[in-house]
C-alpha cells in the first residue's frame, strides 16, 4: 500500500445496541490485499460488527469509509453492490434447491427470466472446481449434503462472484484438514490479487497461519491490532479473555496419554454398554463393529461426508439401518435390535448432540429457558401435565452457568445469541437428562477456545460418572484433547483404531484417506500435509 | 404478568390490540344503529357465537403445530347428523347420543391426524380428503335429508333459568379457558408450540411428534363435533349441508386473534376475541342492513387488516416494552 491511498475499510467509532451495548465504539481498518484475523470469546461481537459492515445491520452510531468514499450500506444487497460480501457464521442456503441453483442463486435466468440448465451447472461446476470440490454433482439437492459440504457450498457460492472486501465467518468450524487447506490456497490468490479479507475463527492455529494482522475484540470493544507475526497464542488468549480470565483457570489441553494417565480409565475400562454389529446404512456406512464401554469417550474421526454424522444419526434412531443392529447391556445383549426412532433411543438411555443446530437442534426464535428444557420437559411436571416452570428456569440458569452462556435473560429468544451461546445451550439441553450413553457430533462447532475447554472438561466428567461418550469431530486436536480411543471412518468404514500409545495426527489423517483409493469408489481431494 | 418459559409473553398488550377493536366494533354500532345494544342482538350472538368458538380453538391448535384442519365443517355435519339420526330415528336419548358424536368427531380427527403424521403427509392434503369423505358420510347418514328433533336438545341452547347464558356459551367458554390453560401451563402446550417451531429439533430431542400431533387432531375433531351439537341445539335440527365454509371461519377467526399460519405462536384467548370481533361485525353489518355481498367485503378486508396489523405489532410493542430487534437468521 502505498503511503496516502487510503485503506479499504476504515471504521471510525461504530456503537450498536441492541437489548444491551453490543459494540461500543469501534475503530477498525482493512486493508487491500490483507487478511485481518477478528478473535474474541462467544458473544464479543464479532459477527455483529461483520454484519454491519456487510449491510445486515445498520450501526446506531459512526462510520464506515470504503476505499475513502462513505459507505452506509442499507441491505445486504447493497453492500454487495459494492463488492462487499460475506460467508455467514449460520448456513444460509435453501435446502430444496440444488447446489447449482443455490451457486447462482442471483444470477439463475437470463433477461427473460428464463433458465439455462447446461450454463448453470457449468458456471456451478467452475465456482465448485476452485474449491476442489470436482466430486460434488451440481444438481444434487443441498438437503442432501451434511453440514460440512454445505458450508463448503456456502463459501464457493461466495468466491463465485467478484468480491473487494470478503468476510469469512467461522468458515471453517464445520470442515476438516484437507477442505480447510485447500480454502486457504484460495485466500491466498485473493490476498494477492488485492482482495482485502477479515478472517473469524476460533482456531489459534488458523490465525497464525493465515492472519496479516489480528484484532482482538472484548465485551463490544476492540482493545488491540496486531500484526500477526508479533502476537502468540498466550498473547492472544489473554487478550480476548480479560480480567475474566481469573474466574476458570485455563487448562492447556491434555493428550489421550495425560487423560488416560490422569483418570486412568485406558487401564481400567468399565463394562461394554454396547455392541454396534455389522452396522451399515446404504450410501452412508457399511459394516461397522465397535463396543462401547461406560466411562470411556470414543472419538471418530474422519472426513467431510465420511459417514460419521450418519453413524451416530442411525445409533439414536434418527435414520434407519440397512444391516446389522446394536446389541445393549440393558438386556445382556441378548437381541441384536434396530431403533427405530429417537424416542426409543432415549428409552434406551441414548442421547444425541446434533451437528446442525440450527436445522436440526434449535427452537431459534423461542427462549433459552425452553431450548434447555425441552427434553426435561417429559419429566418435569405434575400429574396434571403442568410444567414446572420454576425447575426448568432453574436448571437453566444452572446450564447457562456451567457453560458460560453468554445472555442478558433465560425468556431471550435463542435466535438472538451469538453462535457459540447457541451451541452450548443445545449441548446444555442433553447435559440436564441422565442418560448412560450420549454421542456428540461436532460439540466445540463455533465455540471459543475457553468454552470448548469447559465443554471437554464436562464431556470427561460424564465419562469419570461411568457414562459411554462417542465424539465426533473434524479438529484431530479436541480428538486427542478428549478421546481415551479414537476410530477413523474413511468412506463409510472403519479405517482403524488409536490409542494412547498409537495415535498421531499424521496416523489419523492417513486412515481417512484410506478407503477413498480403491479403485471404483468416488475419490476424496488428494492429501495435502504441510 | 409473570415471565413465562415460552418466550416473552406477547398476550397483555397483544390481547388488548383486539379488546380495543372489539369495543370500536361495538361502540360503532351502537351509534349507527338504535337496535344494537340490545336482548336481541345479546341472543343472536350468545347463538352463533359457541360453535365457531369450539371449532375455532381447535383450529388454533392445529394452527399451532403449523397444520391445518380444513375438514372442521364437514366434520361437524356428520357429527350432527349422527347425533340427529340416534336421536330422532333410534330414539336414543340426548346423553349416549351426544357421546356418540363426540366419538365420531374424535375418530374423524384421529384418522386425519394418524395419516398425516405417520406418513409425513400435508395435513392440508389429508384434511380436504377428509372434507369430502365427512361430508358424503353426513348425507349418507341423514338419507340427505334435515332431521328435525325439536325441543329435545333445544335446552343445550336455551339460555338457563335466572343464569342468563345458555349451556352452549358455558360450554364454549369452558372450552377457551381449558384450551388456554392447556397451551400456557401444560407440557402438552409446549410440545404444541416447539413442534410448531422446529419439528425435527423437536424429534431429534426424542419426542414422539407423531403422537402429540395425532392428538392435536383428535382434539380438533372432537371439537367440531361439540360445535355440531351446540348447532343442532340452536336450530334443533341436523342438516347434513350444514357447516359448509365454517373452516375458513374458523381460520378467520384464529388469524385475527394473531396465530401465525406457519406454526409456533399462538393464543387460544385471542381467537375467542377473533371469533366476537367476526360476530359482532356480522351481527352489527346485518342490523344496518348491509347486504349479503357488502358483509363478505367487509369482512374480508378485515382479516387482511388483521393480519397486516400483526406483521407490524412488533415495532408498535417495541415502543411499550422492552424487546429485542429481530434477528434475520444470521448470528
Ligand atoms: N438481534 C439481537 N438481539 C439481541 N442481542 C443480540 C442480537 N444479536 C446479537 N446479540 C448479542 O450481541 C452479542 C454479540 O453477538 P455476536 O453474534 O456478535 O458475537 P460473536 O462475537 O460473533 O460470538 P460467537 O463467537 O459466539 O459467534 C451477544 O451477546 C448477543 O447475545
Ligand atoms: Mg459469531
Amino acid at each position: 500500500m502505498t503511503a496516502g491511498e487510503p485503506p479499504l475499510l476504515a471504521i471510525d467509532a461504530l456503537h450498536k445496541q441492541f437489548a444491551v451495548p453490543v459494540l461500543r465504539g469501534i475503530d477498525f481498518t482493512l486493508r487491500a490485499g490483507e487478511i485481518h484475523a477478528l478473535m474474541g470469546s462467544n458473544g464479543a461481537g464479532k459477527s455483529t460488527l461483520c454484519n454491519l459492515i456487510a449491510g445486515i445491520h445498520r450501526p446506531d452510531s459512526g462510520n464506515m469509509r470504503l476505499s475513502g468514499q462513505p459507505y452506509q450500506p442499507a441491505s445486504l444487497h447493497s453492500a454487495e453492490a459494492s463488492g462487499v460480501r460475506m460467508v455467514m457464521q449460520e448456513l444460509n442456503l435453501f435446502p430444496t434447491l440444488s447446489i447449482a441453483e443455490n451457486l447462482c442463486f442471483n444470477r439463475l435466468g437470463n433477461r427473460a427470466g428464463v433458465i439455462n440448465h447446461q450454463a448453470l451447472r457449468d458456471s456451478a461446476r467452475a465456482a465448485l472446481a476452485r474449491l476442489n470440490l470436482d466430486e460434488l454433482d451440481p444438481d444434487t439437492p443441498v438437503s442432501a449434503l451434511g453440514v460440512g459440504k454445505q458450508q463448503l457450498v456456502e463459501i464457493a457460492r461466495v468466491l463465485a462472484q467478484p468480491v473487494r472486501l470478503l468476510i469469512l465467518d467461522e468458515p471453517t468450524a464445520a470442515l476438516t484438514d484437507p477442505q480447510i487447506d485447500q480454502l486457504f490456497g484460495q485466500l491466498d490468490i485473493l490476498r494477492s490479487a488485492g482482495i482485502g479479507i477479515i478472517y473469524i475463527s476460533h482456531r489459534m492455529s488458523e490465525i497464525q497461519r493465515v492472519a496479516d494482522r489480528v484484532s482482538i475484540l472484548r465485551d463490544g470493544a476492540l482493545i488491540a491490532t496486531e500484526n500477526a507475526d508479533e502476537m502468540d497464542v498466550e498473547r492472544m488468549v489473554h487478550l480476548m479473555a480479560g480480567p475474566a480470565m481469573a474466574r476458570i483457570p485455563p487448562k492447556t489441553p491434555t493428550t489421550i496419554a495425560a487423560t488416560a494417565a490422569s483418570n486412568g480409565s485406558a487401564t481400567k475400562p468399565g463394562h461394554v454398554v454396547l455392541k454396534i454389529e455389522q452396522l451399515g446404512r446404504q450410501g452412508a456406512f457399511t459394516d461397522i463393529n465397535l463396543e462401547l464401554r461406560a466411562g470411556e469417550v470414543l472419538g471418530i474421526g474422519g472426513l467431510i461426508g465420511s459417514g460419521r454424522t450418519e453413524l451416530l444419526r442411525t445409533l439414536f434412531g434418527a435414520d434407519t439401518a440397512d444391516t446389522g443392529g446394536i446389541r445393549l447391556a440393558a438386556d445382556d445383549f441378548s437381541r441384536l435390535q434396530q431403533l427405530r426412532n429417537p424416542a426409543e433411543a432415549i428409552a434406551a438411555g441414548i442421547g444425541l448432540v446434533v451437528e446442525d443446530r440450527k436445522g436440526q437442534g434449535l427452537l431459534l426464535d423461542k427462549s433459552i429457558a425452553l431450548n434447555i428444557g425441552l427434553g426435561q420437559l417429559g419429566t418435569l411436571h405434575n400429574r396434571l401435565g403442568i410444567v414446572n416452570d420454576k425447575a426448568i428456569a432453574d436448571n437453566s440458569a444452572e446450564i447457562c452457568r456451567q457453560l458460560d452462556i453468554k445472555h442478558d435473560d433465560l425468556q431471550q429468544p435463542v435466535a438472538q445469541l451469538s453462535g457459540g451461546n447457541q451451541q452450548k445451550v443445545l449441548i446444555g439441553r442433553w447435559l440436564l437428562r441422565d442418560l448412560q450413553i450420549l454421542l456428540f457430533d461436532e460439540p466445540g462447532r463455533g465455540v471459543d477456545a475457553r468454552s470448548k475447554l469447559l465443554i471437554q472438561e464436562l464431556i470427561r466428567d460424564l465419562a469419570a460418572q461411568g457414562k459411554a461418550v462417542i465424539v465426533v469431530s473434524s479438529e484431530t486436536e479436541e480428538l486427542l484433547a478428549l478421546a481415551d480411543r479414537v476410530v477413523v471412518l474413511s468412506n463409510g468404514r472403519l479405517a482403524g483404531e488409536f490409542t494412547a500409545d498409537t495415535v498421531s495426527e499424521q496416523a489419523l489423517l492417513e486412515a481417512s484417506f484410506r478407503f477413498y483409493t480403491t479403485a471404483g469408489q468416488k475419490v476424496a481431494p488428494p492429501l495435502e500435509i504441510s | 404478568m409473570s415471565p413465562s418459559i415460552v418466550g416473552r409473553i406477547r398476550l397483555p398488550w397483544n390481547s388488548l390490540g383486539l379488546v380495543a377493536v372489539l369495543l370500536v366494533l361495538i361502540l360503532l354500532f351502537s351509534s349507527l344503529s338504535d337496535y344494537f345494544f340490545s336482548a336481541v342482538t345479546f341472543r343472536t350472538l350468545a347463538n352463533q357465537i359457541p360453535t365457531l368458538t369450539v371449532v375455532a380453538v381447535g383450529m388454533t391448535f392445529v394452527l399451532l403445530i403449523a397444520g391445518i384442519d380444513l375438514s372442521v365443517g364437514s366434520v361437524m355435519a356428520l357429527c350432527a347428523a349422527v347425533m340427529g339420526v340416534l336421536m330422532a330415528d333410534s330414539g336414543w336419548p340426548l346423553v349416549p347420543a351426544l357421546l356418540a358424536s363426540l366419538l365420531t368427531g374424535l375418530a374423524c380427527g384421529s384418522f386425519s391426524g394418524l395419516v398425516s403424521a405417520r406418513w409425513a403427509i400435508p395435513s392440508f392434503v389429508v384434511t380436504l380428503g377428509m372434507l369430502e369423505i365427512a361430508r358424503g358420510g353426513a348425507y349418507l347418514v341423514t338419507g340427505s335429508e334435515t332431521k328435525y328433533l325439536g325441543p329435545a336438545v333445544g335446552r343445550i341452547g336455551e339460555p338457563i333459568a335466572g343464569l342468563g347464558l345458555s349451556p352452549a356459551l358455558i360450554g364454549a367458554i369452558v372450552v377457551v379457558a381449558l384450551a388456554q390453560f392447556i397451551l400456557v401451563k401444560t407440557v402438552f402446550g409446549r410440545y404444541m408450540i416447539a413442534i410448531g417451531t422446529n419439528e425435527e429439533a423437536v424429534r431429534l430431542s426424542g419426542i414422539n411428534t407423531v403422537r402429540w400431533k395425532v392428538v392435536v387432531f383428535a382434539i380438533a375433531g372432537v371439537l367440531a363435533a361439540l360445535g355440531g351439537v351446540f348447532q343442532l341445539g340452536y336450530l334443533q335440527s341436523a342438516d347434513p349441508n350444514a357447516g359448509i365454509g365454517l373452516e375458513l371461519s374458523a381460520i378467520a377467526a384464529v388469524v385475527i386473534g394473531g396465530t401465525s399460519l406457519s406454526g409456533g405462536r399462538g393464543s387460544v384467548v385471542n381467537t375467542f376475541l377473533g371469533v366476537l370481533i367476526i360476530a359482532v361485525m356480522q351481527t352489527g353489518l346485518a342490523q344496518l342492513g348491509v347486504s349479503e355481498p357488502g358483509k363478505r367485503i367487509i369482512t374480508g378486508l378485515v382479516i387482511i387488516g388483521a393480519v397486516l396489523f400483526d406483521q407490524y405489532r412488533e415495532p408498535l410493542g417495541k415502543l411499550l416494552t422492552r424487546r429485542y430487534e429481530p434477528k434475520r437468521g444470521i448470528s
